[in-house]
């Protein structure tokens, strides 16, 4: 059972379908005038339209990008770079996807400065704190719609409206959003918006980004002319065709969806949390996507737990650092002000509408054992170590951390 | 505990021996009458190791851990065991990181540091161990 849809999902059929033709007969470039390279550029102006109209734009307003990464690179670099002359600096919050945070660093190598709001407890900025960080010279805001990792959702439409009384471009990464609760871009007050195909169940390796008309961002891809001239390099037509079906579907069955995701996401936090002593939901109660919870339990940690139930069929994830690349724990879990131990036995799972014959009960069940397991193993569920005694002792600690 | 557990289809990094023993940990269990107890590791780094150690006559006749951590942490925990009992305090001593990971086929390198404890935390117990007994 496939419960890691927030890190990609399975493309659906009738996107595959859609496609196929793409890659045989209808291969042309959408750059010639022949023929077959009109019938591509068709192609990719009713995609354009479909992808528009699924989040209230104008087609013209739409860039396809390789993905959710590209476009949050072109809205942050794109502006940065545009408005040097005007102000170097940037707000953002502390809960980023890794796409906004480091592009951002990379700004910062380049003498730009950039403001880090904080999150509450649950996960959200305050919008008092993000007025105090506006200066004259603040060129644009960045803030998340919906954070990959927890779920909690973001006052996106008080802040653009922010930004638009102090005349700041806004950009929003809304690609965990899109298809799971309604992104309007004109509600939503957002000049900048990025979309990824391969979380709606399009294909991989396209994406979107929304440019409000009148807007204008240094290109970052130079070549043809392509997408306006503001992505240059022929249209990976397929993929786009694909994104468009996926946006055409997600769009299509929204409420449907999300009351059949969000009626299963309640099922899981009520059910985990009342079977699992000292479990805990990390994120806000309400304010989040309506396919993705985030758990945390005592003194296990992660991996394990991702291991365990991937021996069970269950593929999921965590925000514990010896599960990732660089052994740093999840900056997202950090943010929320847990403690470090704690960041360790979290787990995620994320839902799509394509998720069937999910039973609540089997799962809460083989995390509960699998809880129980690792927590009989572990020396701080028995309390009597006591472990702060050896923390940070300065020879024993390999970690990087210490 | 469920005894067996069948990871067969979860490859990670891990070899098969790591997997082997992280679903199925050997001696995974506190000695209430220990003579030796070592804890390592870090909680904040995502593993922290407690050994328990019998000893008679210069010899570890029991051994046992409990471990917080990830698959390498409890299959380095559970490994050491393995090869320690029955040793001498001295040759149990000269146990080494490397031969830990050796008799696992290896951990991927990443987790070589951070989660490959048990030389340490064999270590820490014998100390506490001849502390007692001086």
């Amino acid at each position: 059972m496939y419960l890691d849809n927030s890190a990609t999902t399975q493309v659906n059929e009738e996107v595959l379908k859609e496609m196929e033709p793409f890659f045989r007969e209808e291969f042309g470039n959408p750059s010639t005038l022949y023929g077959l390279g009109r019938s591509s550029k068709n192609a990719l102006n009713q995609a354009r339209e479909k992808v528009a109209h699924a989040i209230n734009a104008d087609a013209g307003e739409i860039i396809f990008t390789s993905g959710g990464s590209e476009s949050d690179n072109l809205a942050i670099k794109g502006i940065a770079f545009k408005l040097r002359n005007k102000g170097k600096h940037i707000i953002t919050s502390n809960i980023e996807h890794p796409a906004v945070k480091n592009t951002l660093h990379f700004l910062e190598k380049l003498d730009y400065e950039v403001s880090y709001l904080p999150v509450d407890e649950n996960g959200i900025i305050k919008i008092e704190d993000l007025k105090e960080s506006i200066k004259d010279e603040t060129i644009l805001i960045t803030i998340m719609h919906g954070n990959n990792e927890i779920g909690t959702i973001q006052p996106i439409e008080e802040i653009g409206k922010i930004a638009r009384e102090n005349n700041i471009i806004f950009h929003t990464d809304a690609v965990q959003t899109f298809g799971k609760i309604d992104v309007d871009v004109e509600k939503l007050n957002v000049d900048l918006l990025s979309l990824s195909s391969h979380k709606i169940n399009g294909p991989k390796g396209v994406g979107a980004l929304y440019i409000k008309k009148g807007i204008r961002l240094e290109p970052l891809i130079h070549g043809g002319g392509q997408e306006n001239g503001i992505r240059s390099g022929t249209e990976n037509v397929a993929g786009i065709v694909g994104f468009a079906k996926a946006c055409e579907i997600v769009s299509q069955n929204l409420d449907s969806n999300s009351k059949k995701l969000s009626a299963i996401r309640d099922e899981l936090i009520e059910k985990i949390l009342s079977t699992i002593p000292e479990s805990y939901l990390n994120g806000d109660r309400e304010k989040r996507l309506p396919n993705l919870v985030n758990f945390r339990f005592n003194a296990i940690e992660g991996e394990s737990l991702i291991l365990l139930l991937d021996a069970k069929d269950y593929q999921t994830s965590t925000g514990s650092a010896c599960s990732s690349n660089t052994l740093e724990a999840s900056p997202v879990l950090t943010a929320l002000g847990l403690d470090p131990v704690d960041v360790h036995g979290s787990l995620r799972i994320s839902l799509s509408p394509e998720t069937d014959d999910f039973n609540v009960d089997d799962f809460v069940s083989v995390v509960s054992d699998a809880v129980s397991r690792l927590r009989e193993m572990s020396p701080l569920w028995n309390q009597d170590t006591d472990y702060k005694a050896v923390m940070c002792n300065g020879k024993r600690n390999r970690c990087r951390r210490c | 505990m469920e005894k067996e557990i069948d990871v067969g289809d979860v490859k990670m990094d891990y070899s098969e021996k790591v997997m082997d023993h992280f679903a199925n940990p050997r001696n995974c269990r506190k000695i209430e009458d220990a003579d030796g107890v070592g804890t390592v590791g870090n909680p904040t780094c995502g593993d922290l190791m407690t050994i328990y150690i019998k000893v008679d006559d210069d010899k570890i006749t029991d051994i046992s851990f409990q471990t917080f951590g990830c698959g390498a942490a409890i299959a380095t925990s559970s490994m050491i065991t393995e090869i320690a009992v029955g040793k001498t305090i001295e040759e149990a001593l000269n146990i080494t990181r490397n031969d830990v990971a050796d008799e696992l086929d290896g951990l991927p390198p990443i987790k070589m540091h951070c989660s490959n404890l048990a030389a340490d935390g064999l270590k820490a117990a014998i100390e506490d161990y001849q502390k007692k007994n001086q």
